[in-house]
């Protein structure tokens, strides 16, 4: 015989100025299967937490309901004096009368009663409740890091350096990312490179750290802790046991005319090539599309005749390795909205009208032109530069919407790297609000207005077009009447959207992660798990989620490997036990389970397994659905799928749920 | 398909070689185009500054006839009325409560199904599957198409798919045997409406619109917009005055370009009713060789 206890919380005055809560109280009183009812100012302190437990011993309850708070605020706290008080605390249950009732409705009798429905609804649903024990799941000690920008390197050095194994994967031939590409960084102007690089080194000498250039993850599967990954390594055709990074490959190369992606096209690389003279690993790959001895049937083979070290593996294929791994951090980066974009600015028409990372590798001291800052198309020094910001960023019209927020401190930067390198030179900023809320951020652009004078217009640019060997930037100034304003520019940089990695859908979907209409990754809560994902075990750094700059990028990094550290602090993970589970029945049947496995097609989180039930000879008797209780977040899918009741969840049982629908009705 | 037309107020007046030159063409290719029985003002200019609900119940009212008499496509050669009809169309489509409000104002029932075409929507459906049969002559000429504002937004009725940089009217003339030139000020304000209040600052705008289409080479101006013609054409003596140059390229309607590569009597087309004479364009115009 059940004998539950009702605690009605007066949350201060937030639920007992709108709710008759004595009523309450009394009334649930005297349902059926209550044995005790009482209300409280603060159910959650601790002489109102005591007052449940004494209750409990007391009076013999079997189970509780507390009507108070959301369960997501206070549950766990109720559950555990339930648990103190030596019941199990799956027996506790909480009636929301605060943000479902005195929150949202006025004072009244209506009110009251409705506080009373849930109550006893709750009443009804803990009476089905049964004992329910937290899920144990081993953990495996080892990240995997996806991305060797600095996200990604942060991220992988924190876990290391607490000594735990990081594989990292990073599908170009170095690590690096975005970052290394950079000139000087704001708002320090410190150069990017050298903070960059001994960082890169770092990752690469460490001894927890297993580092996988010029490869990608294949596929993902398993659960927090668990993960189970496969890893494509494309072929690199060198053989990095035996290269010594020498150079004399790339030296001799015949073709030395592909576009530069590390220079971003302004420059050229040859077919065996490491991308830049600092990369990590410092050993080359060939880029066999663009290779002589690839796309004309053996001809050339210069590489190989020159390496000294006999590194060189024409045959080399694609290998594809297994890992396990306990937790992922994705640190996929960004890219930049590119050419065709915008017809109106003449992007990819005009050789001189070019975006920001091109900028940055010309102000760059490794870049082609050697910090020089050169225009593409005739190597001159530009005696006028045109800054265009929200160059398709909060622009729906264009179809980004958001706030790129890293363009407003990277052209300022932009504008007084030139005007440090050409003082005559002139700099014109269109833009249309700054937003430079970080540290020393506002300060760093007032510098570049105030000291080195660069023109900030507050405008847009409707186009711009060649006239007479000019670059003509045809915007308005509206804090001058919206006065038409036309520049003859000899160079003109666009601070272009931040967009998701190309392949960042494609990443989501391998991980099963979510992400935005915009293809940024999705964090579990906006303001409260904004490293986590909606899946446990995956977390998000950099600028994978949304637009970052680097101090923000290092921040989420170093977050989500605190949250990696933390999953890794114990050898097993305990978890709530609010899964589904497949009935078991006597011989012959086992289950009534029919192995239809329409919950596995409906399973958003991939859960749903098949159990083969076999008699004592091995012989299969039948094929069943089995629930990965690692990997199941108890959504509750697969129970509305089924067709005859043969799957259930715990804590949200059909019988329970039906228990609770009846006391509303049997008012 | 019956295809309807509204023809407006300046196709009937100041733009009628617009209208003769349409339906030149659309004879040729052996289309019928219906005029809109009882069709009213679309309210351009003077209903969308005074009162929204008039400026919808107008064109509404068009709509719901066009639909009476069983047309499922209507070409609007004006631009203004096309913006006007298309932009009640789209708010109606999208606002059950607008509609409901405008039904009641013209006291007639409209689904807003029919399909709204501008000139250069209409030839690439109904004229460019039959064109190149009647196709005789090469315009032989480079041209500037010139889209203004209308066409191009708000982004919800751009009859353009680019509308930064739109090239519906350039594949019409690439059609017609003309080279379309890369130019800058396809979709550049010619001044519009102020037209007879401020005439210096259209002879400002347009002056710069015509000064970069002579700098790029360009023989003729092709517009599908009466309001733009009217500038581009009429205003050539104050913009001669602003430009302090004599700028004498001529300026087209698409359908008339587009008639003389098929063949079509110059008069037949209203060329002789242009401010800027037209010869030039007809000069350049070569025989293709059967």
């Amino acid at each position: 015989m059940a004998r539950i206890g009702v605690f009605i919380c007066h949350c201060g005055e937030n639920i007992s100025a709108t709710v008759d809560v004595a009523k309450v109280a009394e009334k649930a009183g005297k349902l059926s299967g209550v044995a005790f009812s009482v209300d409280y100012k603060y159910m959650c302190s601790d002489p109102g937490q005591t007052l449940i437990i004494e209750a409990i011993k007391e009076h013999k309850l079997t189970g509780i309901v507390v009507a108070a708070c959301s369960p997501r605020m206070h549950e766990g706290t109720f559950r555990k004096a339930a648990e103190k008080a030596g019941i199990n605390p799956y027996f506790c249950e909480m009636a929301n009368i605060r943000e479902h009732v005195s929150w949202v409705h006025p004072k009244s009798d209506a009110t009251t009663q409705k506080a009373l429905d849930i109550v006893r609804t709750m009443v009804a649903k803990v009476k089905k409740n049964a004992a329910l024990f937290p899920i144990k799941v081993p953990v495996t000690k080892t990240a995997l890091v996806i991305g060797g920008g600095i996200a990604g390197i942060q991220a992988a050095l924190d876990i290391a350096n607490a000594g735990h194994q990081v594989i990292m994967v990073e599908k170009k031939p170095s690590i690096g990312g975005h970052m290394s590409q950079l000139s000087e960084t704001f708002p320090t102007l410190d150069c990017s490179q050298c903070i960059m690089t001994p960082r890169m080194v770092e990752v690469a000498q460490h001894p927890n750290i297993t580092l996988h250039t010029y490869a990608e993850v294949e596929s993902v599967s398993g659960f927090v802790g668990n993960f189970d990954v496969k890893i494509k390594m494309k072929a690199k055709s060198v053989d990095y046991k035996k290269c010594t990074g020498c150079g004399a490959c790339w030296q001799k190369c015949p073709s030395k005319k592909i576009p530069d992606e590390f220079n971003e096209g302004m420059g050229f690389r040859t077919a065996i090539y490491s991308p830049f003279p600092q990369a990590v690993p410092n050993k080359p790959v060939i880029d066999r599309p663009n290779c002589t001895y690839f796309t004309k049937g053996g001809k050339c083979g210069l590489c190989k005749k020159v390496c000294p070290a006999d590194a060189i593996n024409y045959d080399a294929v694609d290998e594809f390795i297994d890992v396990k791994v306990g937790a992922i951090i994705t640190a996929t980066g960004f890219d930049l909205k590119h050419a065709d974009f915008f017809p109106e600015y003449g992007y990819g028409k005009f050789k001189d009208v070019i975006d920001g990372m091109q900028f940055e590798r010309l102000a760059s001291a490794s870049g082609p032109t050697a910090g020089e800052i050169r225009r593409p198309s005739d190597g001159k020094v530009p005696e006028k530069i045109v800054f265009v910001a929200c160059a398709g960023s909060r622009d729906k019209a264009k179809g980004i919407e958001y706030c790129s927020k890293i363009c407003c401190m990277y052209t300022a930067k932009h504008a007084m790297l030139y005007k440090h390198k050409n003082h005559e030179g002139k700099a014109y900023v269109f833009y249309m609000d700054i937003r430079a809320a970080g540290k020393d951020y506002d300060e760093f652009v007032r510098r570049a207005i105030e000291e080195d004078e660069v023109q900030y217009i507050r405008g847009r640019v409707s186009r711009i077009y060649e006239k007479n060997g000019k670059l003509i930037v045809k915007g308005v100034d509206t804090l001058m009447n919206g006065e038409p304003v036309d520049i003859e520019a000899d160079m003109v940089v666009l601070a272009t959207a931040v967009v998701a990695n190309i392949e960042a859908e494609s990443l989501a979907q391998k991980l099963h992660i979510s992400y935005n209409k915009h293809k940024f990754f999705a964090e579990a809560h906006p303001k409260l798990k904004p490293v986590e994902t909606n899946t446990a075990g995956i977390m998000l750094a950099g600028a994978c989620q949304s637009a970052k700059d680097i101090p923000e990028s290092v921040s989420q990094a170093s977050a989500s490997a605190s949250k990696a550290i933390g999953l890794f602090s114990s050898n097993e993970l305990t978890r709530e036990p609010i899964v589904a589970v497949v009935n078991r029945q006597a011989p012959p049947n086992f289950t009534s389970c029919t192995g239809c496995l329409l919950c596995q097609e409906v399973c958003p989180y991939h859960a749903i397994e098949t159990e083969d039930i076999k008699d004592r000879g091995g012989n299969l008797i039948k094929r069943a659905a089995r629930v990965n209780a690692g990997l199941c977040q108890g959504c509750g899918t697969c129970v509305a799928m089924c067709r005859n009741k043969s799957i259930d969840l715990q804590g949200f049982s059909n019988d329970q749920m039906l228990s609770e629908v009846m006391a509303l009705l049997n008012a | 398909m019956r295809i309807g037309y509204y023809p407006g107020c300046s196709l009937e007046g100041s733009s009628k070689e617009y209208n003769d030159s349409l339906f030149a063409v659309a004879e040729k290719c052996g289309v019928t185009l219906e005029v809109i029985k009882d069709w009213s003002c679309c309210g351009a200019s003077a209903a969308h500054n005074l009162n929204h609900d008039l400026a919808l119940a107008l064109p509404a009212r068009t709509l719901a006839l066009a639909e009476k008499q069983g047309l499922e496509d209507i070409v609007v050669p004006c631009a203004a009325c096309y913006s006007r009809i298309a932009g009640t169309k789209n708010e109606i489509s999208n606002n059950i409560a607008v509609k409901a409000k405008i039904e009641g104002y013209i006291d007639l029932k409209l689904t807003a199904d029919v399909k709204i075409l501008t000139v250069f929507e209409f030839l690439q459906k109904y004229i460019f599957p039959t064109v190149d049969q009647h196709i005789v002559n090469k315009l032989n000429q480079k041209a500037a198409c010139y889209y203004g504002c209308l066409y191009t937004r708000p982004k919800e009725i751009a009859a353009v798919e680019q509308i930064e940089n739109p090239m519906e009217m350039d594949e019409v003339m690439a059609k017609a045997g003309a080279t379309p030139i890369d130019w800058a000020f396809k979709t550049e304000c010619c001044g519009a409406g102020l037209s007879v209040s401020r005439t210096d600052i259209v002879a400002k705008l347009s002056g710069k619109i015509i000064e970069d289409a002579a700098d790029r080479g360009a023989e003729s101006i092709v517009v599908a917009c009466p309001m733009c013609h009217m500038n581009l054409d009429m205003r050539r003596p104050e913009i001669k005055k602003q430009l302090k140059k004599d700028i004498n390229i001529p300026v087209l309607f698409i359908t008339q370009a587009l008639g003389l590569s098929m063949g079509i009597p110059a008069d037949k087309l209203g060329l002789n009713k242009h401010y800027v004479p037209t010869d030039k364009v007809v000069n350049c115009i070569v025989k293709m060789e059967a």
